[in-house]
């Protein structure tokens, strides 16, 4: 006996695309399209009638995952990985080939499907166990581990439309969390709820797999991604491009992933974004032009981004997160960080801003458009086809004894005093910061 | 579509595999049996929801027939002068007993007709057997079909009106109203999954269903001949003279049940197969 949980073979899922009216397609367009072809619908009835382009999300998917594996799927957006979880969740059926299964299935491709706002937590917990394919008996037995995991016991009773969107995602993840099948299929959801909690999460995770459950991951997350998975597979338009250990797999793909490139343009249709926020285009300039080779550490990095907006909201907040190039976050920042500004008229707009000089460090660095409504929604994020690559020449400091580079992501140069003990003055000079009279007292 | 599929290896033992079907499929009820709790808690939410934050909460269930009632019987009874067909039951009696399962009747397809489009982030996100949803909408509809029962015993015992032994098959009737209920929910929540045109015509469609359907007027007053025979076919008919027999003590309806029941069947048949015909695509779709 094999011991294979999943294996999937030749799997091929074909959507049509080009059509508006697939989603809200009405009787005349039928009636129209049935007098012209009567049969027509009757033998294809998820076929979009109208002229459209086929388009092959999945095609010749053959995979295998092991009992007791945890398999990573990366890949960009768009590259099929969603579809695949689909597919062998039995979400939807595939267009070709098939998915053979082995072991109760459960799917996380989102937390908190089915929550009702006006439930308590109590209520919601039940119901998501249940939708999750938990039996009541399991959801009664886990309960407590559940409250206590989401951190939200206090409010047990009171109806989660008053929840924070935090406390709305713990409890969401909880119930997830505690979901016991013996094939596991998880979509980006561990970049929930705050730091500790996702480090929570991910602990989680791990434990899962070290409990010789079969998990099948995605995530843009590649720390994650190295963290937990024994193999990852890379997908590409549709295909497995790649398949091995996770250090391998992560860093090729990070080096195909965000261009290396200063600038990067779309137009109102294909940009990343809604219609609060569009992206137009990313742009990274030193000394007012535009990046040309490796920037300078020694001098200020400008990061522009311009926008349409089409429906104004008070709460946009549009900005960047810089990344070492093999995914590690460094920081975020958005426009609003100091002043709360925005559109209130559509239009094209542009931000930007400027990286301090002597911050980074020598090596290559990922730039990665972020655009939120604060406390709502993300806009834009992990979109690894909106990022910008750029490599670092390391030239602040120049001290003589300084010729390599330091370890770390970042390499600030800080600002030192030197002086007899005991005897260097109160205030600390030309920072920027604050005076802290108080700390050295 | 257009490509040829090399035929797939012999399945293992053990495995369960999912690939495309064609053709129309087996309906899958052990697979729902499985899921019967799911089913429970989703009726349970629908019920849940439904008065949370009104004031007066389930009472709405209980004082939308009694003032529907109260409103056919000044119109109806007094103004136009329809009459109850026996002398023994009042008309508020009367119009009430057609209305109780005209409203479950009404709610389910109202309710259920937008049941997978509403649950549209359920379908995309997790699997189970899609006819939980619409069995789950009609189910949630007996909740106030309940405490309008209740209602109607207080009426009967307000005017005096003492139950026969025809209550008995009151069950059967309701049944019978569920499957009909279920039927129609069938095929208008898997239209509407297609056609968002549904959404609108099933306000339209239960407003004119209601005038022929033996609510306000009884059976007795169609005019025998071609134009009953069409009324009969309407299952509602049935059913609602199958309470009257069994609550009221009417006149049996006699032949019209086994005409409803055999519209409901093949109603509720190809609904079903209709149903898990389109149940592939709903994911893509919706």
């Amino acid at each position: 006996m094999s011991d294979v949980a999943l294996r999937t073979i030749g799997l091929g899922k074909m959507y049509h695309i080009g059509s508006e009216r697939e989603k809200d397609r009405t009787l005349r367009d039928t009636m129209v399209q049935a007098a012209k072809r009567p049969f027509e619908r009757i033998r294809h009835p998820g076929a979009a009638t109208h002229v459209s382009e086929e388009l092959w999300a999945l095609r010749n998917v053959d995979l295998e995952v092991r009992h007791g594996e945890v398999l990573g799927i990366i890949g960009r957006n768009g590259a099929g990985k969603s579809t695949l979880l689909k597919v062998a969740s039995h979400i939807t059926e595939p267009t070709e080939g098939c998915v053979d299964v082995r072991g109760r299935v459960g799917s996380l491709l989102e937390v908190g499907t089915g929550f009702h706002p006006e439930l308590t937590g109590r209520e919601n917990i039940y119901l998501n166990g249940a939708i999750l394919g938990m039996a009541r008996a399991d959801i009664r037995r886990r309960f407590d581990d559940i409250v206590d995991f989401s951190e939200t016991g206090r409010f047990l009773d009171t109806p989660v439309k008053r929840y924070s969107s935090g406390m709305y995602v713990r409890l969401a993840f909880a119930v997830a969390a505690h979901l016991e099948p013996e094939i596991l299929l998880v979509d980006e959801v561990l970049s929930v709820g705050d730091a500790a909690f996702q480090e929570k999460c991910l602990s989680r995770m791990d434990a899962v797999g070290a409990g010789g459950r079969t998990v099948v991951f995605i995530s843009h997350n590649m720390a994650a991604v190295r963290r937990l998975c024994s193999r990852v597979v890379l997908l590409d338009g549709g295909r497995v491009t790649a398949d091995g250990s996770p250090g391998e797999i992560v860093a090729l793909y990070l080096k195909s992933a965000a261009r290396a490139a200063a600038v990067r343009e779309w137009t109102l249709l294909d940009g990343p974004g809604d219609a609060h926020c569009r992206l137009l285009r990313l742009e990274l300039t030193q000394d007012g032009r535009r990046l040309e080779g490796q920037a300078d550490s020694s001098r200020p990095l400008g990061v522009s981004l311009a926008f349409h907006v089409e429906c104004p909201s008070r709460k946009l907040q549009v900005g960047f997160g810089l990344l070492t190039a093999d995914g590690l976050s460094l920081f975020q920042s958005f426009h609003t960080d100091l002043a709360t500004k925005n559109p209130t008229e559509p239009g094209d707009y542009e931000v930007r801003c400027q990286m301090p000089a002597n911050l980074l460090n020598k090596g290559s660095y990922v730039v990665s458009p972020m655009v939120a409504l604060y406390f709502t929604q993300w806009v834009v994020r992990h979109d690894a086809d909106a990022e910008l690559r750029f490599a670092v020449n390391l030239d602040h400091p120049t001290s003589p004894m300084w010729y390599s580079p330091r370890e770390g992501a970042l390499a600030p140069a800080l600002c030192w005093e030197l002086g007899p003990w005991r005897q260097l003055a109160v205030s600390i000079p030309s920072t920027g910061l604050s005076r802290r009279d108080d700390a050295l007292t | 579509m257009s490509t040829t599929r090399e035929a797939l290896p012999p399945l293992e033992e053990g495995f369960v595999r999912h690939e495309r079907k064609r053709g129309w499929s087996a309906l899958g009820l052990r697979e729902l049996w499985m899921y019967r709790e799911l089913l429970y808690f989703l009726t349970w939410r629908t019920i849940l929801v439904r008065y949370k934050q009104a004031v007066i909460g389930v009472a709405w269930a209980a004082l939308n027939p009694l003032l529907t009632m109260v409103i056919f019987t000044v119109v109806f009874n007094i103004v136009l002068g329809v009459k109850s067909p026996s002398s023994q039951v009042p008309y508020p009696v009367f119009s009430y007993s057609g209305l109780l399962p005209w409203n479950f009747f009404a709610g389910a397809l109202a309710l259920s007709g937008m049941s997978l489009v509403g649950n549209a982030n359920l379908l995309t996100k997790v699997y189970f057997p899609r006819l939980v949803i619409p069995i789950s909408a009609v189910l949630a509809g007996l909740v106030d079909f309940g405490i309008s029962f209740l209602v109607l015993l207080g009426l009967m015992a307000a005017y005096g009106i003492a139950p026969t032994w025809h209550m008995v098959f009151l069950p059967v009737f309701v049944a019978l109203a569920f499957v009909t209920a279920l039927a129609v929910s069938l095929w208008l929540s898997a239209l509407n999954v297609l056609y968002r045109d549904v959404q609108y015509v099933i306000p339209f469609l239960v407003q004119l269903w209601m005038f022929v359907s033996p609510v306000i007027y009884p059976i007795s007053k169609i005019p025998a001949g071609p134009l009953r025979t069409a009324f009969v076919l309407n299952p509602m008919t049935g059913v609602i003279g199958g309470f009257r027999w069994a609550l009221l003590g009417q006149q049996f309806p006699g032949g019209y049940v086994w005409i409803s029941l055999a519209v409901v069947g093949v109603l509720f048949i190809t609904g079903l197969f209709y149903f898990k015909r389109m149940e592939s695509v709903f994911a893509d779709v919706v």
